[in-house]
C-alpha cells in the first residue's frame, strides 16, 4: 500500500473533507493506485534540476501602488449565505482559539 | 542549575501603502466593516492577485534599513489555511524567496551597554481581514484589513532575555518608522510578535525546547510574557520535568501563559509557489533607487544633531526617538529657529504637554512654522520669555499666527528707550531711599527698582532694557 | 440559417446583407437549442433574455460590416464567470451562484458585438474528461448519444458539433478543449499559455488552465481567438506578446514547413483507427509538401503523473475558497465554523473533485513535498526542454488529439486511472504552455477522430496555417452529425 485508511483520513482532515467508512475505503484504494502511477516519477533523474512553476513569459509584473475605491459592499454580499450589518456571519469556531 | 533564556521573535508591521498587496482596495484603517473591499479581497471564483510594487519598494526599504542582503530573484509562496478572515483560504507570502536576509540592528540596554542582534530574513505577506466573536455563537467577519500589505522580520536567537527583547522591539520599531513604511501603530495592531521562548542550563550546548506565544500587540506584554515563561520552565525543569513544544496565549489579566494548542495540532500548511504571480527580478538599479528613497536614520540624524548643532547626545536621542518629533526639529530649523533654542523648546514644554495631554505630536495644532516664529520673537526680544509661555499655549491649541497674534494682544515688549526712560525716571524720583541703597553698596536696591518699573508697565518692559537704561540713570545720578 | 452549411464569414455576410437580422439569428439560435438540447444536454443555462436585447440593440446601431464577429451567437462554459449569469462550474458548490463581475473574456467578446446564449455545461469545476462529473445533467455526444462528449469542455463540444452555436469557448487544463474537440469532429484549440486572460476562469490549475476556442472550422476558430486574446491587467501571468491577426496569411500552405511527429504520441496505447488516421494525415501534409520527420519527446511519457500531481496541488489549494462563507452552497444545520467547512465541501464537491483535492494536498502536505510535488515541478522542466530541443528543428508537432475515439457514457466512470490516462496525448502540451489544436481526421465506427497540431509558444499562427491547409485538403470537417443542423 502506497497509503493507509489513516493517512487518507488526515489529508481529508487538513483539506476539510469528511468521508464514510464505506467512502473511506474506496477513496483510500483509488488513491492508491493514484499514487502509485505516479511514483513512477522517482525512476527519473532529477539531480539539479530546476522546477518549473510559470510557463508564461511574463515577469516582474506589478502594479503601482494606486489605491481604487472599494467595491460596493451590497454588490459583495451579493451570494453570502448569512450576514448581518454589513459583516459577514458565520457560526464560531468551538474552541475559541485564533489563528494569526 | 543557573538557566539562559533564549528569545526569538517574529515581528508583523503592517506597511502604509495607498493600496493592498495584491488588490488595488484602499488601505485604511477604521474605515466602515467591508468598505474597503473588492473581489480579489473577497477570493471570489475567477479572481487572481496583482501585485503591488509599491508594497515591494516598502518591503526593500525596511530590509535594507535594516542592512538585509535583498533577494534578487523572488516568487511568491501560497500558505495554505482555513479561517473565516482568509478568504483564499491561503495567504500569498514568501516563503522560499524573502526579500532580505541577514539583517541586523543594535540596541542599547539600560545600564548603556550595545548589542548587535541578527535578523535572519524580512518577507512581504500579506494580512487577513478580521474576524470578531460573538457571544451570540456566531464569528462576524470584515474583510477590510484582508490584503494589508505585512512585512514580517525574523530575528536570530540572539536575544538573551526580557529585556533585550523589549529594546529590540523598540529599536526595530523606531527603524521602521523613519523608514517611512508603517506607523508602527501598536494600538491599531499595526505591529505585532509571535515570540518564542525556551531556557537552557549555562553552558549547555542544548538548545531548550521552545514555546511560542502569538500576536502580542504590546512591548510590556512580550516583557512580562518571556519572563514568566522562562520562570515556568526552569520551574518544569528544575522539577524533572519537561518543557513541550506548543503555543501559548499570555493572559493580560493574570499575567501568565495558558496553552493554546499542542505541537500534535500544528498545521501543515503545504506551502507551494504562487502560480498567479509570475517571478520578479530585482536588479542594482532598482534597489539603488530605493535605497536613495530612504529617509535619514535615527543615528545619522542624531550624529547631525550633535555634530553640526552642538545638542548634547542626550538630547539628540530623546529628538531622534520618533521620526514625527525629529521631522518637526528639522523643519522648526529650516524655517529660522536656533537649533539649540529650537531643541530645548521641543524637550522642554512641548514635551511636557504631550506627556500632560497624552497626545501626539501631530495630534497638536502646532506647527514647526509657528514655533520658529515664536523662538525669533523671543530672540530678537520682541517678546519676554515669560510671554512666550502664553504665546506657546495659544499655538499649540490653535493654528494662530504668533507674531500677529502678540501684536493684537499687545503682548509686545517694551524695549524702546523713549518709552522706558520716563517710567524709569518718576520710578527713580520716588525712591529716593533706593538709590541711596544702591549707591552705598546694597544690590538689592536694584531688583526693588525693576520690580517697580515692570508693575508700572505692566510686566511688558523688556527686562534686559531696563537694566541697562536703570544702571545707567543710577550711574548719573 | 444552418450552422452545419454556414461559418462565420457567411453568417456575417447574411447580417450585412439584411438576409436577416441579428434578431432574428438569435432567436433561431434559441429556438434550434431547444429543439436539439432535449438530446444533447449541452446547456446548463440560458441567457435569452439578456441575448435577444443585446441582439435589438446591434441592429439598432447597425452590424459592423468589417467586423466579422458583430452579432453572433457564442455559448460559454459554466466556468467562465458572467456578470449577472448564474455561473456554477457544474457544481453543486456553486449551484446559485451569481457572478457580480465578468471575465475578461466576456467583456472583449461583448465589445467584439457577439452574443452569450448561454453556459455550457462540463466537468464539475473542468475536472475530468467526459463531462460526466457535472453536478447537474450528463451531455451527450452529437454523433452517438449513447458516447460521452469528452471533456471537461464537453458541452462547449457538443453545442458547436450539434450546430446549436457557431462558435464556444472552453477551458484547457490538461487537454480539456482538444479532447472533447476531438470526440465531437470539430477544431479546439488551447492557445499558448498567458495569451488569452485568465481572470474570470474559475481556477482549476492556475499554471495550466487557458481559455479557448471551439468551432467547426480552422478559420472560424482563428476569428474568435483574435478577440480573445491579449495581455490583461487582472491577469499577471498574461504575455505582452504582441497578438497577431491569427487568420493573416492562414491560407500560404505548409510548403517546406518542417513537421514533427513524436514517437511517443503512436504508440501502443493508441487505438490502431486513431493511429491510421493520423498516418493519413501525415501523408497528406507530404503532399502538401510539408516534410514530416518522427522525433522523441523522451519524457512526455511522464506526463499524466507530473500533471496530476502539480493539477491536484494547484486546484487542492485553489478550491479551498468554497468554504460556505462568502458565496456558494453551505451545508444546512451547521452548528459550528468546523461544521461550516467539513459538511459544505463534503457535500459540495463531488466524488472527482474530491479525488484531486486530496491527491493534491497529499502532494503538498508535510513529508510528501518533496517526493511529490518538487519532483513532479522537476519533471516539467525535463518536458518543456523535450519540446524545446524538437523546436529548435520543426515548424510544428503533429500526433493524435485523443488515443481512442469517444467511450461510452458510464464506461470509464468508476475507474479514475484509466480516465485520467486519456489526457496523456493533450496533458504535455499545458506542462510546456504550448498552443494545440484538435481538428476532425477521420472516423471510427462512426465516431470522430482528432489530430492534434502544436506549435511553439506564441506561434499560434503557424498552427493555424497548417490546419487550415489540412482542412482545405480534406472533408472530414464538412460531415456533420444527424443531430441538430437548423433547417
Amino acid at each position: 500500500m502506497a497509503i493507509s485508511a489513516n493517512e487518507v483520513k488526515h489529508v481529508a482532515g487538513l483539506a476539510k473533507l469528511a468521508f464514510s467508512d464505506e467512502e473511506l475505503e474506496k477513496f483510500t484504494g483509488q488513491m492508491d493506485e493514484i499514487i502509485k502511477m505516479v511514483q513512477q516519477l522517482e525512476e527519473v533523474d532529477t539531480t539539479d534540476v530546476p522546477v518549473t512553476m510559470h510557463v508564461t513569459d511574463a515577469v516582474n509584473r506589478m502594479r503601482e501602488d494606486v489605491a481604487q475605491k472599494g467595491m460596493d459592499r451590497d454588490l459583495l454580499m451579493k451570494n453570502v449565505p448569512e450576514s448581518q450589518d454589513g459583516y459577514v456571519k458565520v457560526p464560531a469556531i468551538l474552541d475559541g482559539s485564533e489563528e494569526e | 542549575m543557573n538557566f539562559e533564556t533564549t528569545v526569538g521573535l517574529e515581528v508583523h508591521i503592517e506597511m502604509k501603502t495607498n493600496s493592498k498587496a495584491y488588490s488595488p482596495a484602499p488601505v485604511q484603517y477604521g474605515a466602515e466593516q467591508n468598505t474597503n473591499t473588492n473581489v480579489i479581497d473577497w477570493g471570489y471564483p475567477g479572481v487572481l492577485p496583482e501585485v503591488n510594487k509599491g508594497a515591494l519598494e516598502f518591503g526593500m526599504r525596511a530590509a535594507l534599513a535594516l542592512n538585509c542582503e535583498i533577494t534578487k530573484d523572488i516568487h511568491f509562496d501560497r500558505k495554505n489555511y482555513f479561517y473565516p478572515d482568509n478568504p483564499k483560504a491561503y495567504q500569498i507570502t514568501q516563503a522560499q524567496t524573502p526579500i532580505g536576509r541577514n539583517g541586523w540592528l543594535e540596541i542599547e540596554l539600560e545600564d548603556g551597554t550595545k548589542k548587535k542582534i541578527g535578523i535572519k530574513e524580512m518577507h512581504i505577506e500579506e494580512d487577513a481581514g478580521k474576524n470578531s466573536h460573538n457571544p451570540d455563537g456566531y464569528s462576524y467577519v470584515d474583510l477590510n484589513r484582508q490584503g494589508t500589505p505585512l512585512i514580517e522580520i525574523v530575528a536570530e536567537p540572539d536575544l538573551k532575555s526580557a529585556d533585550e527583547a523589549h529594546a529590540y522591539l523598540t529599536r526595530l520599531r523606531q527603524i521602521i518608522q523613519f523608514t517611512g513604511v508603517s506607523d508602527v501603530k501598536m494600538e491599531e495592531g499595526s505591529m505585532r510578535a509571535d515570540v518564542n521562548v525556551s531556557v537552557a542550563p549555562i553552558g549547555s550546548d542544548k538548545k531548550g525546547v521552545r514555546t511560542e506565544m502569538k500576536n502580542l500587540n504590546s512591548f510590556d506584554h512580550v516583557r512580562k510574557g518571556i519572563l514568566y515563561e522562562a520562570k515556568r520552565q526552569e520551574k518544569l525543569l528544575l522539577s524533572g520535568g519537561e518543557v513541550e513544544q506548543e503555543t501559548r496565549r499570555f493572559d493580560v489579566p493574570s499575567g501568565e501563559t495558558i496553552l493554546m494548542r499542542s505541537k500534535e495540532e500544528a498545521n501543515d500548511y503545504r506551502y507551494f509557489p504562487e502560480p498567479d504571480l509570475p517571478p520578479i527580478h530585482i536588479d542594482d538599479e532598482w534597489i539603488k533607487e530605493v535605497e536613495a528613497s530612504i529617509p535619514e536614520m535615527p543615528d545619522a540624524r542624531r550624529k547631525r544633531y550633535t555634530d553640526n548643532w552642538g545638542i548634547p547626545a542626550y538630547d539628540a536621542g530623546v529628538l531622534t526617538q520618533t521620526k514625527e518629533m525629529s521631522d518637526f526639529y528639522d523643519a522648526t530649523v529650516a524655517a529660522g529657529a536656533d537649533p539649540k533654542l529650537a531643541a530645548n523648546w521641543l524637550m522642554g514644554e512641548v514635551n511636557a504637554y504631550l506627556n500632560s495631554k497624552q497626545v501626539e505630536l501631530q495630534d497638536t495644532a502646532l506647527t514647526p512654522e509657528h514655533l520658529a516664529t515664536m523662538i525669533q520673537l523671543i530672540e530678537d526680544e520682541t517678546i519676554s520669555s515669560k510671554i512666550a509661555k502664553k504665546v506657546f499655549q495659544e499655538i499649540i491649541k490653535n493654528d494662530t499666527e504668533p507674531k500677529a497674534w502678540v501684536e493684537s494682544k499687545g503682548m509686545v515688549q517694551l524695549s524702546d528707550p523713549s518709552q522706558l526712560q520716563p517710567i524709569i525716571d518718576e520710578v527713580l524720583d520716588n525712591n529716593e531711599q533706593s538709590i541711596e541703597d544702591f549707591k552705598n553698596g546694597k544690590d538689592r536696591a536694584v531688583g526693588f527698582l525693576v520690580g517697580q518699573i515692570m508693575q508700572k508697565t505692566r510686566g511688558m518692559a523688556n527686562p534686559k532694557m531696563v537694566n541697562k537704561l536703570l544702571m545707567a540713570s543710577l550711574n548719573q545720578r | 440559417m444552418d450552422y452545419f452549411k454556414n461559418d462565420i464569414a457567411s453568417l456575417h455576410d447574411g447580417l450585412v446583407k439584411k438576409e436577416y437580422s441579428v434578431e432574428e439569428l438569435t432567436k433561431s439560435t434559441f429556438e434550434n437549442i431547444k429543439k436539439t438540447d432535449a438530446k444533447i444536454e449541452a446547456f446548463l443555462t440560458l441567457n435569452e433574455q439578456a441575448a435577444l436585447k443585446q441582439a435589438q440593440a446591434i441592429d439598432d446601431r447597425g452590424v459592423d460590416a468589417n467586423n466579422l464577429l458583430d452579432g453572433l451567437a457564442i455559448g460559454i462554459k459554466d466556468n467562465i464567470v458572467t456578470k449577472d449569469l448564474k455561473t456554477t462550474a457544474a457544481s453543486k458548490m456553486l449551484e446559485n451562484f451569481m457572478p457580480i463581475y465578468n471575465a475578461t473574456v466576456m467583456d472583449k467578446l461583448n465589445e467584439a458585438g457577439m452574443i452569450n446564449v448561454g453556459k455550457l455545461n462540463m466537468d464539475e469545476f473542468a475536472m475530468g474528461g467526459s463531462t460526466e462529473h457535472s453536478a447537474f445533467k450528463k451531455t451527450k455526444n452529437a454523433w452517438d448519444q449513447t458516447k460521452v462528449p469528452g471533456g471537461s469542455s464537453g458541452g462547449s463540444a457538443a453545442a458547436v458539433a450539434s450546430g446549436q452555436v457557431i462558435a464556444s469557448l472552453g477551458s484547457d487544463t490538461g487537454g480539456s478543449i482538444r479532447q472533447p474537440a476531438a470526440f465531437n469532429g470539430i477544431v479546439g484549440v488551447k492557445p499558448t499559455y498567458g495569451r488569452v486572460s485568465r481572470y474570470g476562469l474559475i481556477a482549476f490549475a492556475s499554471s495550466l488552465d487557458q481559455i479557448g476556442p471551439l468551432t467547426r472550422t480552422v478559420k472560424d476558430n482563428a476569428l474568435v481567438l483574435n478577440a480573445i486574446a491579449g495581455q490583461d491587467s487582472h491577469d499577471f501571468t498574461s504575455s505582452a506578446q504582441a497578438v497577431p491577426d491569427f487568420t493573416e496569411g492562414i491560407a500560404d500552405g505548409v510548403k517546406g514547413m518542417k513537421i514533427a511527429v513524436p514517437k511517443e504520441f503512436m504508440g501502443e496505447g493508441v487505438q490502431p483507427e486513431v493511429r491510421e488516421a493520423v498516418k493519413n494525415a501525415i501523408a497528406t501534409f507530404e503532399k502538401l509538401g510539408a516534410t514530416v520527420d518522427e522525433v522523441s519527446l523522451p519524457h512526455s511519457k511522464y506526463g499524466v503523473p507530473v500533471y496530476y500531481i502539480m493539477a491536484s496541488s494547484e486546484a487542492s489549494s485553489n478550491l479551498q475558497r468554497f468554504d460556505g462563507i462568502r458565496y456558494g452552497f453551505r451545508a444546512k444545520d451547521v452548528k459550528n465554523l468546523e461544521d461550516v467547512y467539513v459538511r459544505t465541501r463534503s457535500e459540495g464537491f463531488g466524488d472527482e473533485v474530491k479525488r484531486r483535492i486530496m491527491l493534491g494536498t497529499f502532494s503538498l502536505s508535510a513529508g510528501s513535498y518533496d517526493a511529490f510535488f518538487k519532483k513532479a515541478a522537476q519533471v516539467r522542466t525535463l518536458i518543456c526542454q523535450d519540446f524545446a530541443n524538437v523546436f529548435a528543428d520543426y515548424d510544428l508537432i503533429l500526433g493524435p488529439t485523443a488515443p481512442t475515439v469517444a467511450f461510452g457514457i458510464g464506461e470509464e466512470l468508476n475507474d479514475p486511472l484509466t480516465m485520467y490516462l486519456n489526457d496523456i496525448l493533450t496533458i504535455p502540451v499545458n506542462l510546456a504552455g504550448l498552443p494545440g489544436m484538435s481538428l476532425p481526421a477521420g472516423f471510427a465506427n462512426g465516431l470522430p477522430i482528432g489530430l492534434q497540431l502544436i506549435a511553439n509558444a506564441y506561434d499560434e499562427k503557424t498552427m493555424y496555417k497548417a490546419g487550415y491547409a489540412f482542412e482545405q485538403a480534406t472533408d472530414f470537417h464538412k460531415q456533420t452529425p444527424k443531430i441538430g443542423g437548423q433547417n
